[in-house]
């Protein structure tokens, strides 16, 4: 209720030429679908405010900010100093007075900067209040590899915020969902870590902003096929996808494609049924193998499915290195034929 | 010492940071010369800040109490520092939104949060303590200096409203070696946003002297970098920080940004229940302080302007023992917290896997019967 009563009652700024836009869009970027996002919900809801480093005056170094301060006016949108932790600490109080805070971590490496303010207090306060504070707030982070980066710009995180109790974690994979992935977050009353695989952002797809995509918790299958289980997300999707043409052309092997989309929560029904099925998975990520998201997808379906199995559960992921130096990240990054190699082993068994 | 020439972000001129804290009432109880702030307060109020101050000393002895009989885990102790609390709490409104570190006992009971929901983070019932947030306090805060940026989180969130209320970071002075206080600060400033920033000093953190915290003059002094006002007080002269702190929060209502308040002052107790402090300081020291109490000093003054009164002591007295009955009776007496409590508030919107783990758990106890 206190939130309720805490709800702000001025008068937003005057909504902007992106949203007089048609309702849905051909062929456009996940930068533009994020964009759009953001902009359809802080139209939707004046509580909404976006913040960061470099997301207003410049629109965001990938531009996914661009127009908000233009269109909502600087005090929904604003440049903040050059401090990760201060942009969750802010969010968190801003939320404890009834906002609804989307800030900006320019980049996956920078948060763990913001460590302590999103383990100890972002994903706590709910519990901590008994309950009385809600903390709606949604964290973007470009994140992953396979851009070409410097040393700090290409790291996988999710497994941190996974097992981190308080939080929910999505990642897109295509235009479509980045919108309603990322407005699905800012209507959550519970706060959401939103990491955008920055290989993706110039891919492009279609959105639908009229009708509202799968909600978080819920993953999707891209592909159907009858042999082998690829369980993936984020910028691996698209990875996977070819892998799975490669090998149906060449080998003969279908292979169905899981995007979890939600890493929190899990859905693991659509996994369930997906082993069911086929008997034999193979989890894609790019980060490091050891206790990344893999460990604890391979130890749920053995502990529930583990009769369903015809062969164990490999992961085809990155190394346990820091992430390589750009150079070198080609062939550290589990590509199609790193994924092959595990799908025809767990063929092979049995 | 230079003035800063340059205006801040509000038009300020930032004044230089004076070294001699701002003292109404003496070591010896009597009035200072002090004359740059009105003291003239209320008979009411300065009455009731004493009646506060006893009431916070005793309940505070009476929580010791509570952990040796073995009814509380832990208890980190506010004596000595009642004055600071009271006095910087009292001048404030009910809107405004107080960040606490976790040794703010005077600050709760100002606030009205009853003993026994304090006591609730101490006996291992609910961690921050119980219903702080319907006081418009935030709850305990165990990770040193990292709630600052709530309060500026908070503050903006105020200024974004229009609301001319203020918010007030309670820090310590290890509080303000942390990072987090450094990107507090400077956020409030750059924003100008109604937050006052008061600083306990009160010498120790654990076992390490202010010393080891910084090596500039003083913990206000680093408000001149930040283009704030820094003040420093007797954190001992209840008057001193009540009119300090009203000041600060008059000035960020009315668009003037944030202070920085340092309030000398000393923890006379252990760090906490657990913690053994002749290892490291003095006896002397302890003496010196102890000399320094703010609350016989206190006495003496309402005494000298003709406030104090055995009716008003009988008064402190019978209600300073109310409370302490009434917070044992809810304290000893009081449930556990329902166990599906930890499952149910983790989210707002539960999740599938949580369902499942709270039934497991519910299963497991109804196993042991």
């Amino acid at each position: 209720m206190t939130q309720m009563m805490d709800r702000p009652t001025a008068t937003p700024e005057p909504i902007g030429p992106m949203l007089t836009a048609v309702a849905s869009a051909t062929n456009v970027t996940m930068v533009h679908a994020i964009n759009r996002a953001l902009h359809d919900a802080m139209a939707a809801d004046e509580r909404v405010l976006v913040f960061g480093e470099d997301v207003a005056r410049l629109g965001g170094v990938f531009r996914v900010t661009e127009g908000l301060a233009e269109t909502f006016g600087e005090k929904r949108c604003f440049d903040t100093p050059l401090a990760e932790s201060a942009l969750i600490g802010v969010a968190v109080g801003l939320a404890l007075r009834g906002f609804v805070p989307v800030p900006e971590i320019q980049f996956d490496g920078f948060s763990y900067l913001a460590f302590d303010q999103i383990v100890s207090h972002l994903a706590k306060y709910h519990m901590r209040t008994h309950g009385e504070i809600e903390m709606p707030v949604t964290v973007r982070v470009p994140s992953f590899g396979g851009i070409g980066a410097v040393e700090h710009h290409s790291e996988s995180t999710e497994t941190y915020w996974v097992h981190t109790a308080g939080l929910k974690v999505v990642v897109p994979s295509t235009p479509a969902d980045a919108y309603w992935l990322l407005r699905h977050a800012i209507s959550s009353r519970d706060p959401v870590i939103y990491l955008e695989p920055k290989r993706r952002y110039w891919a492009r797809g279609d959105i639908d902003t009229d009708t509202p995509g799968l909600p978080i918790g819920r993953a999707a299958v891209r592909r159907n096929g009858d042999h082998v289980t690829v369980i993936t997300y984020g910028g691996l999707v698209q990875t996977a996808l070819r892998a799975a043409e490669t090998a149906a052309a060449e080998y003969d092997w279908d292979l169905e494609v899981i995007d979890l989309r939600s890493l929190s929560p899990l859905d693991f029904d659509t996994i369930a049924a997906s082993v069911r099925k086929t008997g034999r998975v193979v989890v894609l990520h790019e980060g490091p193998r050891t206790l990344g998201f893999g460990a604890e997808l391979a130890a749920r379906i053995q502990e529930q499915l583990f009769y369903e199995l015809e062969a164990p559960v490999l992961r085809a992921t990155g190394f346990d290195t820091p992430y390589p130096p750009a150079r070198l990240e080609k062939i550290w990054l589990p590509g199609p034929d790193r994924l092959l190699d595990y799908v025809e082993k767990v063929l092979d068994v049995g | 010492m230079p003035t800063n020439s340059q205006p801040n972000v509000v038009g300020q001129t930032v004044p230089a940071v004076d070294l001699a804290p701002i003292s109404l009432i003496g070591p010896d109880g009597l009035p200072t010369a002090e004359d740059r702030y009105n003291r003239e307060l209320p008979e009411e109020t300065l009455a009731w800040l004493y009646e506060m101050m006893v009431v916070t000393r005793d309940l505070d002895a009476e929580f010791i109490n509570l952990q040796r009989q073995g009814e509380l885990a832990l208890v980190a102790s506010c004596r000595g520092q009642e004055a600071a609390q009271i006095g910087s709490a009292a001048c404030l409104r009910e809107s405004d939104w107080l960040f606490p570190q976790y040794r703010e006992v005077g600050v709760f009971l100002v606030r009205g949060i009853p003993p026994a929901n304090i006591a609730a983070a101490w006996r291992g019932r609910w961690h921050g303590g119980l219903e702080f947030t319907r006081k418009h306090c935030a709850p305990i805060a165990i990770p040193i200096g990292t709630h600052g940026l709530h309060a500026v989180g908070a503050a903006m969130a105020a200024q974004l409203r229009g609301e001319d209320s203020v918010t007030v970071a309670y820090l310590g002075d290890g509080a303000t070696s942390q990072g987090d206080s450094h990107e507090a600060l400077n956020l409030a400033s750059v924003f100008a946003v109604p937050c006052v920033f008061f600083v306990q000093n009160n010498h120790w953190a654990i076992s390490t002297p202010v010393s080891r915290q910084l090596a500039g003059p003083s913990i206000a002094h680093r408000a001149m970098g930040y283009g704030m006002p820094g003040i420093r007080v007797d954190g001992n002269d209840p008057l001193a920080c009540y009119v300090v702190t009203a000041e600060a929060a008059e000035r960020a209502r009315a668009g003037g940004g944030p202070t920085l308040i340092e309030a000398i002052t000393y923890r006379m107790g252990a760090h906490t229940t657990s913690d053994d402090p002749t290892r490291y300081r003095s006896q002397a020291e302890v003496e010196h302080w102890a000399a320094l109490d703010p609350i016989p000093r206190y006495r003496t003054y309402l005494r000298h302007i003709g406030v104090w009164n055995e009716r008003l002591d009988e008064r402190v007295r019978t209600r300073s023992a109310r409370m302490r009955t009434e917070l044992r009776g809810a304290l000893v007496g009081a449930p556990d917290v329902a166990v599906t409590d930890m499952f149910d508030t983790t989210y707002a919107d539960i999740t599938p896997d949580l369902v499942e783990q709270r039934q497991q758990l519910l299963n497991e106890l109804a196993k042991e019967g």
